[in-house]
């Protein structure tokens, strides 16, 4: 039988470690694929594609957000200075949403679908977990997400089986990415606590819905997986792509000009 | 003193006995989400609870949308308004419950319609794209519409055309 615990300071000191890696993992994925889907505002192929990416990118910031305010709240520091000051071997984002998308709407999108198929699992076992916070905070940004994905089912199917370009394009992108996205369930030395806790399930557990989830909507959208793909691994432990260095470089240069700068 | 049982239902309906409660919930009812500047928080259902003791109020308020931008300028909006009359007042962001459009009042969804944006449906939308057509058009009725966009000018809104009045319109998106 798994204890329920109602507040934070009900989590004795490891379990309490593998919360906060859990939380640097999902709040980090969050911002920079905020970030990531910033970077179509004003430049999306069509209007409504403009407005969604930047839409979801509101939505996943603010999302990010809220695991900034709980770590923040379990001792680690505020969400301005983890986010603006922390150093690139800190960060614990996967590579999937680090890469740069290099303005190929085809990459972003199916990143995204991978994206979104991961994290609402992942909120998925967070509401059904144990620690009453996180699981509270869980159910309220499933409701949200679960436009998101709409948005992916939509896209995936269309383009897939739409002209050969477009499939081609598609193909292309889930070639790239798959591997990266197996890379999101990179196992932490957090896993076994945060499952005997009660809290959020393992990493293998995960990838196995993931793939099963995936793999279900991309046979429909026509679109194929290499069987063999191995993860990319790293994200996790602070191994990120070039890409990550340049987009910190960018998003943080205020802030090292000046900490103490009033927005 | 706390108005805890009272004040859980959603959109605040039943209202707190005591006068100084009371004066603080109406000061609520004064401050609107800028982005929909027709129904107060209140009616919106974005206060969970409001509770007293003889110096202190804390008033408990859910986001809509947790990437809502309003979000830190409603906060400052309930620390203003109930601060006219209160010395010491708290606005904690919480999560349980968590919003959704279920505790948008009666009379806030024909506001909403007044407006000219659809008010969330009782169904199950976000399920998949289908559950997101034949939205009642607001301004005549025909549930002849198509969906344009799932995402809209603000977080909480989709696009949608009206195949009988030949309008677009915008829909309050189903959130539970």
């Amino acid at each position: 039988m798994i204890a329920t615990m109602e507040t934070l300071n009900d989590l004795d000191a490891p379990t309490k470690s593998a919360v906060i890696d859990l939380l640097y993992r999902l709040a980090d994925d969050a911002i920079i694929i905020g970030h990531r889907g910033s970077e179509w505002t004003g430049f999306a192929p069509i209007l409504e594609e403009d407005i969604a990416f930047s839409s979801m990118a509101q939505d996943d910031m603010g999302h990010a957000l809220t695991f900034y305010q709980m770590l923040h709240e379990l001792g680690e520091p505020d969400p301005d200075t983890n986010v603006f000051g922390r150093k690139l071997e800190q960060w614990k984002c996967a590579s999937l949403v680090s890469l740069c998308s290099k303005r190929d709407w085809a990459k972003s999108l199916v990143r995204k679908y991978f994206y979104d198929v991961a994290e609402s699992l992942r909120l998925e076992s967070l509401a059904q977990g144990s620690l009453v916070p996180l699981a509270q905070l869980a159910r309220k940004l499933s409701s949200e997400k679960k436009y998101h994905l709409m948005h992916g089912h939509m896209w995936m199917p269309r383009l897939g089986q739409g002209t050969d370009e477009s499939h081609q394009l598609m193909q292309d992108a889930v070639d790239t990415l798959y591997p990266h996205a197996l890379g999101m369930f990179e196992s932490t030395g957090a896993d076994d606590l945060l499952d005997q806790a009660g809290i959020f399930l393992r990493e293998d557990e995960l990838r196995k819905r993931w793939v099963a989830a995936v793999d279900k909507v991309l046979g429909e959208s026509s679109l194929k997986i290499n069987a063999k793909a191995s993860p990319v691994y790293g994200g996790r432990s602070g191994k990120h792509p070039d890409d990550l260095a340049t987009l910190l470089d960018g998003m943080q240069l205020v802030y090292k000009l000046d900490p103490s700068a009033k927005w | 003193m706390s108005s805890t049982d009272e004040s859980k239902k959603a959109g605040g309906k039943s209202r707190p006995r005591s006068k100084r409660l009371r004066t603080i919930w109406q000061s609520l009812e004064t401050i609107t989400d800028p982005e929909i500047p027709v129904i107060n928080i209140v009616e919106m259902g974005m206060i969970n609870d409001v509770r007293i003791d003889d110096e202190h109020v804390t008033v408990d308020m859910t986001p809509t949308f947790a990437g809502c931008p309003a979000l830190d300028f409603i906060r400052n909006e309930i620390r203003v308004a109930v601060s006219a009359f209160e010395k010491d007042v708290k606005v904690n962001v919480v999560f349980d419950p968590p919003w959704s459009t279920d505790r948008i009042t009666e009379p806030a969804r024909k506001k909403l319609k007044a407006f000219g944006l659809a008010p969330p449906t009782a169904g199950d939308c976000g399920a998949g794209q289908e559950s997101m057509e034949n939205i009642p058009c607001p301004l005549c009725d025909s549930t002849n519409t198509s969906l344009e966009s799932i995402f809209g000018p603000t977080l909480c809104r989709s696009i949608h055309y009206c195949n009988e009045c030949l309008q677009s319109f915008e829909f309050f998106k189903t959130v539970r």
